[in-house]
């Protein structure tokens, strides 16, 4: 195994990879505050579909990422309704939005295009392209380090950056800010909160929003960055993964990083069997590997390894008094 | 009363012709959807051919999960529809249930066998029309390698991409022939994104043509293929036209022809029809938008071939026949 199969495996990793991120850090901020969220699948795919059918009714993948954020919040928004102001069960409420965006892409898909839910292929600036950052070209000639940075890092389409930078930008609010204080209090004892004369309900719906915008752009990376157009179900089960990297993370946006990295890693490498099998001598099962993520996650829920604790008023309604 | 009787007369003869203007064919499309640029939409664009042409009318149920097959099919035979044609291998055990229950129904399937008196059963030789494509890949190749990319792991896609191997050995024997699968579930039909990832690691192997018999998968694969450059090879339908210029050729398998030929037919014969290279049931395809990347020797070639395969001289190994490859492991 060269180089360059290294390079190009850790490209991959890091291409499947962001919408697992961006999902990860999606179901973080909900769930913090205290608001489970399974509707992570649905509410990638509504975005994938109407970010992919804007933009090729519009050519302009800007007018798609927002549209594919507006349908992802109007998901959320139907979430936060359901599950905040009229208090139902937040699980019910993400598998009906997994349902509801799996049928209803495909529905408005044929009635728009005709093509049977998918939309037409995105052609020039109706997609994402990949960016080569400065010096990419001066720096190839650089042995280990140039080829690294002009493959592996330089290259890939906005969202990816985007999805990075979120990392930081997660923590900062989470850890360093009021808001991010509040919003985590919200998830612990929302009753504390309440006290202290700071809208639950508010927090609530703020945290449910920026899921529904990472979500969004989650979706539309799917459709308009790593694919060209839209076909039927293509998130194919990213939602859940993320969820499974979530309860891996602890529920902390550093550790979400790692986790999307592992999954993302163990897809691309599933890409090679060739390489797995130099490695390790033998054929290892590809299902074992597509697996793994799910095989891990139980892991550690069941304590083997660390414990996982999720925020302690997570899934319950707030009742101020009853 | 002789009023009456000219009535009941009447009306007798009214439920009679209903009757028989009620057997309208109808059609049961796969997992995938029969928009699916692939398989299912050659199946649709058969019934429509056949709608246009007499004018009738046909019903469809398109499948959303696993568990509606026998549901679908109950419900068709009962509501009186004749013949019932579905599309897929996935029926094949549900319909050898079902058969058996509706004597009067013509069944018709399309890639499995089921023998039942009244079911008709269609089988292609994709390992046929896989070595030609294959041949031409191999011939397209510049570095020797050529890839392949399966949807579900099965042994119908095993076939495809046993003949494609095959048929690119005998191309050049010195080509290498990476095959991937996208995975073990239905789910893999209908992943473009793991496709387009399946497609990219293949290239970084040196393939440069790729073939996809995938589905909706497909989709992914070809566009990855046109995004860095490189050829592809369209399956089922023609999907020459989806990236001009980059698709190399399609593995046509005419399950319209076989669609429109069940809609069409009188009477049905039952048992096991199996289309090839000889009677046109695969094939490759040629139009304005591959004209330029098959070369006069290419095409010369491969109408070689298939004289060949037609006449017997060469035998193209069919995986299913012993689920095992002489020219690809799986």
């Amino acid at each position: 195994m060269d180089f360059l199969t290294v390079l190009q495996i850790l490209d991959s990793t890091l291409r499947l990879s962001t919408p697992l991120l961006l999902a990860c850090l999606a179901g973080l901020f909900s769930e913090r505050a205290g608001i489970f969220d399974i509707g992570l699948e649905g509410k990638m795919l509504a975005a994938a579909f109407f970010s992919a059918a804007t933009a090729a009714a519009t050519g302009s993948v800007w007018v798609g990422l927002l549209a594919g954020i507006g349908a992802s919040l109007a998901l959320s928004g139907l979430h936060g309704v359901a599950s905040i102001t009229f208090r139902g069960n937040q699980l019910i409420s993400g598998v009906a939005i997994n349902f509801l965006a799996a049928g209803l892409t495909v529905l408005i898909g044929q009635s728009w295009f005709g093509l049977g839910g998918r939309t037409p292929s995105l052609i020039g600036g109706g997609r994402f392209e990949p960016i080569t950052l400065p010096f990419a070209e001066a720096l190839s000639g650089v042995p280990i380090i140039g080829p690294l940075y002009a493959e592996l890092i330089s290259g890939h389409t906005i969202p990816v950056y985007v999805a990075l930078l979120c990392v930081p930008l997660t923590w900062y609010i989470l850890f360093r800010t009021r808001f991010g204080l509040r919003l985590r209090a919200v998830g612990e004892n929302p009753a504390a909160v309440d006290t202290a004369g700071v809208s639950v309900v508010g927090l609530r719906f703020a945290a449910v929003a920026i899921c529904g915008v990472l979500c969004g752009i989650a979706g539309a990376y799917l459709a308009t960055g790593l694919q060209a157009g839209f076909v039927k179900d293509m998130s194919a089960g990213r939602g859940f993964i993320a969820l499974a990297a979530l309860i891996f993370a602890k529920w902390r946006p550093w550790y979400a990083l790692y986790a999307t990295l592992l999954f993302g890693f163990l897809q691309a490498i599933s890409l090679r069997p060739d390489v797995i099998k130099s490695l390790v001598g033998f054929n290892v099962q590809i299902q074992l590997l597509d697996a793994l993520p799910y095989i891990l996650t139980v892991v550690i829920l069941a304590g083997f390894v660390g414990k996982a604790v999720p925020p302690r008023a997570g899934g319950a309604p707030y009742v101020k008094e009853r | 009363m002789s009023l009456m009787k000219h009535f009941l007369g009447a009306a007798a003869t009214l439920a009679l012709g209903t009757g028989v203007a009620l057997a309208d064919p109808a059609i049961i499309f796969d997992l995938g959807g029969k928009f699916d640029k692939s398989f299912n939409e050659a199946a649709f664009n058969g019934a429509q051919q056949w709608a246009q042409e007499t004018g009738g009318s046909y019903k469809e149920i398109e499948m959303q999960s696993e568990a509606q097959r026998e549901q679908a099919l109950r419900r068709l035979a009962e509501t009186g529809s004749n013949p019932v044609v579905m599309t897929g291998f996935a029926f094949g055990s549900v319909l050898a249930e079902v058969a058996g229950d509706y004597p009067e129904t013509d069944f018709v399937i399309v890639d499995a066998v089921v023998e039942q008196p009244n079911v008709t059963s269609i089988v292609f030789k994709e390992h046929e029309g896989s070595y030609l494509v294959g041949y031409m890949a191999a011939q397209a190749s510049q570095n020797n390698t050529v890839g392949f990319i399966g949807g579900m792991d099965i042994p119908l896609i095993r076939r495809f991409a046993c003949g494609y191997a095959q048929g690119a050995k005998a191309a050049n024997p010195d080509t290498t022939v990476i095959a991937n699968m996208t995975g073990t579930t239905p789910a893999a039909w209908n992943d473009p994104v793991k496709g387009a990832e399946l497609t990219k690691a293949q290239i970084s192997q040196g393939a440069d043509v790729v073939y996809a018999a995938a589905g909706g998968t497909g989709v992914g694969v070809l566009q990855a293929a046109a995004d860095e450059g490189k050829l592809s090879v369209g399956v089922d339908s023609n999907q020459n036209g989806l990236h001009p210029g980059s698709v190399l050729t399609s593995m046509m398998k005419r399950v319209d022809v076989a669609v429109y030929e069940a809609f069409s037919a009188d009477e049905l014969a039952g048992g096991v029809q199996v289309l090839g290279l000889s009677n046109d049931g695969v094939g490759y395809a040629m139009d304005e938008n591959n004209a330029e990347l098959v070369s006069e020797e290419m095409q010369a070639a491969v109408e070689g071939v298939k004289a060949e395969i037609i006449a017997g001289n060469i035998e193209v190994h069919d995986y299913m026949s012993d689920e095992s490859c002489p020219a690809l492991s799986f």
